[in-house]
């Protein structure tokens, strides 16, 4: 765990100079049957930033945060082409295990997902599966997750209790901790707070601010508001193609689509 | 302009509530008619066998006199049945069960597997027991045995466990599965410690609830070879044995009145053996009972 943590410090100094990326997306197309759902994505995610996805439903925005990680292929009909470059490894390379490419890149749900199980069982789950049974070891891992979700004192004294016993917005956290448990690099977040009340949203999108100085975060969203107020780069996806893809701030301020434009002042979507 | 005529639908309000009324009549009466039979038959059975009950009567064995005649043999018998029964069905049926819901590619292979599993549920018990005749007493040459007869008790029970864990299975939500694939957990894993633990208080119920049919079984049995007079204990798996309703069907074949009451005291005895294993699913399915 230490070596980690030094890690990621190295890092940081480095990415003041240059953004390296970790996912080059290159051609990527993606059909469901017959129907062609993302066409021609070509961009690249940015480390230790927070990337959005925003775009009217249908898009296709969760079908791509979901080929991030390979989730997609759970739909049986599904048929790719292209490649997904994950820091110089082509995730759909036969060799790349699947599994292996999920310890690495990390999801959090729309909905939230937690085992029925306990809290503790939740969040050292990923720790078990990987063959980690050392007791203190699991015990400082659950602890530093918990408390990287910042939900650590809302639940430290009911961690054996079950986790269907925690409000919307604290299972949400639970499951954004049960994900740092397996330290991923990258974290993708598939609309995490649109099941979620206005305070929790909050909460998780604070939270979402302070993991970014660790992990590299791509989350979809249908809220642009929150696109605008959490991420560094966004890109819009309308009917499967990547319209736009830029900085935040020029996005939202001055779009050179007219596409973009007509979405984000509420033309249509 | 009112579409609705308030008229018309204040007029039809009392049939409308007379309807409902009688609707819950209905019910009602179907309801306390099982009610009823159930009570008469508890009466005639408890009026009839709880003279004869006693402990002399579960540790005896039969005779051919009723005052000296138990069920020890047939009740050991059943016991011994239900061990051969229990773990057999419940490994190869949760295993099918698992294998068809989590592996099976859904194709028309699967659909026709999948009906035929349903329909076997169906078939009548006899049809088991000439299938265990043939397979396990003849042609594995297990004779009449304890073994041969738990076989074909796991045969008929197989479908019921099969389609109930998958049901149960498939109760577990796609959500819990999608958060463990998303950790790289691997299929097995996801399985083992997520889906299973989860599926577990209704495969468990459904097991149960065979089982305690195959309890009260007595055709397949019969065709196997069980006896209907036994007086000594089954000692190995391959010894010869009784369960409690042949015994049961044994006695209210006779002419004697006497044997008469003391199958009604072994229905007791049966009726207990059922109702403590229906209580146990009840309890696993409260106990358990996870809501996602």
């Amino acid at each position: 765990m230490d070596i980690t943590i030094n890690k990621k410090s190295v890092q940081k100094g480095k990415e003041e100079q240059e953004v390296t990326p970790v996912f080059n997306i290159n051609n990527l197309n993606l059909w469901y049957g017959q129907d062609h759902a993302l066409k021609d994505i070509k961009f690249d995610i940015p480390e230790k930033q927070v990337t959005a996805i925003i775009g009217p439903s249908g898009c296709g925005k969760s079908t791509f945060i979901k080929t991030l990680n390979r989730m997609v292929e759970m739909v049986p009909i599904v048929r790719m082409s292209g490649e997904i470059i994950y820091r110089d490894k082509n995730i759909f390379d036969p060799k790349y295990g699947v599994e292996e490419l999920r310890t690495q890149v990390g999801m959090v749900f729309q909905k939230p997902n937690p085992f029925p199980k306990s809290i503790y069982d939740n969040v050292a789950y990923g720790p078990r599966i990987h063959g980690i049974k050392n007791k203190k070891v699991l015990d400082e891992v659950v602890e530093k997750s918990l408390r990287g979700a910042a939900i650590w004192d809302e639940v430290k004294d009911r961690l054996n209790e079950n986790a269907f016993g925690l409000s919307g917005g604290q299972q949400q956290r639970l499951c954004i901790a049960r994900c740092l448990a397996i330290e991923p690099d990258v974290i993708l977040m598939d609309e995490p707070t649109s099941a979620l009340d206005p305070i929790s949203t909050l909460k998780v999108e604070e939270l979402v601010q302070e993991l970014k100085k660790e992990y590299s975060i791509v989350i979809v969203t249908h809220n642009m508001q929150q696109a605008a107020r959490i991420s560094d780069r966004t890109a819009f996806f309308l009917n499967g193609e990547v319209v736009e893809y830029t900085d935040t701030s020029t996005l939202f301020s001055n779009p050179s689509d007219k596409r973009t434009e007509d979405y984000i002042t509420g033309r249509f979507g | 302009m009112a579409l609705i005529n308030k008229e018309s639908v204040k007029k039809k309000m009392g049939s409308r509530i007379a309807a409902n009324n009688f609707a819950k009549f209905l019910f009602i009466l179907a309801t306390s008619f099982s009610l009823l039979v159930l009570g008469v038959l508890l009466f005639r059975i408890l009026d009839e066998g709880l003279p004869y009950l006693s402990l002399d009567f579960i540790t005896s064995f039969a005779s051919r006199l009723p005052e000296r005649a138990g069920i020890w043999a047939a009740l050991v018998g059943t016991i011994w049945i239900m061990t051969v029964t229990a773990p057999v069905s419940f490994i190869l049926g949760v295993g099918t069960a698992i294998y068809l819901e989590e592996y099976a590619k859904k194709n028309a292979f699967t659909k026709f597997v999948q009906i035929n599993i349903a329909n076997l549920a169906g078939v009548p018990s006899i049809v088991f027991g000439l299938l265990g005749l043939t397979i396990f007493v003849r042609l594995a040459g297990l004779g009449s045995s304890v073994l041969a007869g738990g076989l074909t008790m796991s045969l008929l029970i197989l479908p019921v466990i099969v389609v109930a864990s998958q049901e149960a299975i498939r109760t577990v939500p796609k959500e819990i599965r999608e958060a463990s694939f998303g950790m790289g957990a691997t299929k097995w894993q996801t399985i083992r410690r997520i889906v299973f633990p989860a599926a577990l208080p209704g495969i468990l119920t459904g097991t149960i609830l065979a089982l305690s049919r195959a309890v009260g079984e007595t055709a397949p049995l019969l065709v196997v070879g069980a006896l209907a007079y036994v007086a000594f204990v089954p000692e190995n798996l391959l010894s010869s044995f009784t369960v409690l309703p042949i015994q049961l069907y044994n006695w209210t074949s006779r002419p004697q009145e006497d044997f008469h009451m003391l199958a009604a005291s072994g229905i007791i005895i049966l009726m207990i053996i059922l109702l403590i294993m229906n209580s146990i699913a009840v309890y696993i399915r409260n106990k358990f009972h996870k809501r996602f």
